[in-house]
């Protein structure tokens, strides 16, 4: 699945009817509210999206109507809400396309995902001498649990470089990778940049030199249909609360042979088959990895949050995002002193860049007494700011929720920003 | 709420555009740095110490326009001043931008005062203290 960033003339939906933004935005309580007096203009959707209400009244009902805890009682409530949560375990696979919920581990979001695999996996897999390849443009969530791992095991990083338009060297990813590589962790779509990496043909040359894949799916979950199987990748993580979700939640998918042959990382109620006081058995998969009692509530908005994404459909959400994307490489693009930061040719969602002799704080702040909200810094990327030879970028990223009139407001307010440090 | 253009008022403006004492100093002075991990700003302080007073003050660094001017106008208002004098105009300039400061002092502030605009935004406390806190960790040893 590419989106790739050239203009399209109409936009496609899988049912080729128009794309209904002013319906969908109604459905999101928090698009309706005023910023200082003026519309909000949100443009943070890589940092966090908002909800639609039916997830809030899911989450709502769910502590107004069945809550409990789960896998316990023989109580009528608690066989409701374990009920509640299963199934959204299967309406995750789904989603992803995972060949079953037992391969779906909840996880409080992306980064604790990478954790679970770092040192289930990690410690268990890997040695001294042993690599674990990750790349240049990983978010830090993506990096540092691989030091850490690193660190206790011996084993050592690599990183695949970027290129200056920020798309991977993939030469050089074939130079790194080799027998000596265990596991490989790439961004599917990056929070910095905006750009889509070749995941399946990485993970194809990956396997071939006995290497598993982890895929981190934080951002690629919202903006693209995303099937694990036809990946290939041995994990997937990615997070609730970056999918239209409640925050505190989030999936690993993996590959099942892997996660039965992965040890607990956390130990806790739930996790075990049976304790004594001098030792345990563990729970099956994915029992073995949710240890104390999860988040329930907000499993059950998930569920609401994937039900409204396909009740949009992704191929629909897709199209309309890379139509904004498009327009506001074209518009922004073209503003004299704008430079944008990753020109890659497959993009998503994401519109990073610089404005000559403007801070973008500055930028950030200014657009802010617009009503836009942007994100300015380096997105818990900083080797990728590094790389370029930048300290921070402003970022703005789309949602299926924005519109065309807000890359206008957008363009407005960055003219300010122009006339203001002129 | 805070207004953008007291945030940014002209004198920051111009700071920002054209900082004042950025370069560095040679040995025998002191320098101590300051970064915010949080947004990635990252200022280097130098300070020439004649005895107890502050000979010169220079900086480098890159950061938003009100952490530059911040440094800028730091820079030479601490110069020439002994070492508690300068501590104190910081605990001053601490109270200005975080609106804690009584308006009777603010006049003692001198240019500094353009930065009154920060207190209406709090999370820009931090790019306006930054290269302060470096010139307080150089005046306390700092690397030399």
């Amino acid at each position: 699945m590419t989106a790739a960033a050239t203009p399209t003339p109409t936009i496609r939906s899988a049912s080729h009817a128009p794309f209904d933004v002013e319906r969908i935005r109604g459905d999101f309580p928090i698009l309706s509210e005023r910023i200082r007096g003026k519309p909000l203009v949100y443009l943070d959707n890589a940092a966090t999206t908002h909800k639609p209400q039916a997830v809030i009244d899911a989450v709502s009902r769910f502590y107004s109507a069945e809550n409990s805890n789960i896998h316990r009682g023989v109580h009528y409530l608690s066989e409701r809400a374990t009920v509640a949560y299963e199934a959204v375990r299967e309406r995750v696979a789904r989603f992803l396309n995972a060949p079953s919920a037992r391969q779906i581990v909840f996880t409080r979001g992306t980064t604790e995902s990478i954790n679970l695999v770092a040192n289930a996996f990690g410690r268990s897999a890997l040695g001294p001498g042993d690599e674990v390849l990750i790349t240049g443009m990983e978010h830090h969530s993506n990096i540092v649990p691989w030091q850490l791992v690193a660190e206790a095991t011996g084993a050592i990083v690599k990183a695949v470089p970027i290129t200056d338009s920020g798309e991977l060297d993939l030469d050089a990813f074939d130079r790194l990778l080799s027998p000596r590589t265990r596991l490989v962790a790439v961004v599917h779509l990056s929070n910095a940049l905006g750009t889509i990496n070749p995941v399946r043909e990485l993970v194809a040359r990956a396997h071939a030199q006995g290497a598993v894949v982890l895929v981190d799916g934080a951002q690629s979950a919202s903006h693209l249909a995303v099937d694990v199987q036809a990946l290939d990748c041995d994990f997937f993580a990615c997070s609730g609360h970056k999918i239209y979700g409640p925050t505190g939640v989030g999936v690993l998918y993996g590959r099942e042979s892997l996660l039965e042959r992965m040890p607990p990382w956390q130990g806790g109620g739930d996790m075990i088959a049976s304790v004594t006081l001098e030792r345990s058995t563990w729970a099956p998969v994915p029992a073995k990895f949710e240890a104390g009692t999860p988040m329930i509530a907000e499993v059950v908005g998930l569920g609401a949050a994937l039900d409204y994404v396909e009740s949009v459909g992704m191929p629909a959400i897709a199209a309309w995002e890379e139509q904004l994307l498009s327009l506001a490489t074209a518009k922004v693009g073209s503003m004299p002193g704008v430079r944008l930061v990753g020109t890659a040719h497959d993009k998503a969602s994401v519109l990073s860049f610089v404005v000559d002799g403007v801070h973008p704080h500055d930028v950030g702040a200014i657009l802010d007494d617009d009503g836009i909200a942007i994100r300015t810094g380096h997105h818990c990327a900083q080797p990728v700011m590094h790389r370029l030879g930048i300290p921070a970028t402003a970022r703005a990223s789309f949602a299926f929720y924005n519109t065309p009139a807000e890359v206008d407001v957008l363009v407005r307010g960055l003219e300010r920003v122009r006339t203001v440090f002129s | 709420m805070g207004s953008l253009s007291e945030l940014y008022q002209n004198v920051i403006l111009e700071h920002n555009r054209s900082p004042r004492n950025y370069r560095p100093l040679d040995e025998g002075s002191r320098k101590a740095e300051g970064s915010n991990p949080l947004c990635g700003d990252q200022v280097t302080v130098w300070l020439r110490m004649d005895g107890d007073i502050i000979g010169e003050a220079t900086f480098q660094g890159s950061g938003c326009a009100i952490s530059k001017a911040s440094a800028s106008l730091m820079t030479g208002a601490v110069a020439g001043k002994t070492r508690a004098e300068a501590e104190a105009l910081f605990e001053r300039f601490h109270r200005l931008v975080t609106g804690t400061l009584d308006p009777s002092e603010a006049e003692t502030l001198g240019k500094l005062a353009v930065f009154s605009g920060v207190s209406e935004f709090p999370i820009r406390v931090k790019c306006a203290s930054l290269s302060w806190h470096a010139m307080k960790e150089a005046l306390n040893g700092g690397e030399r």
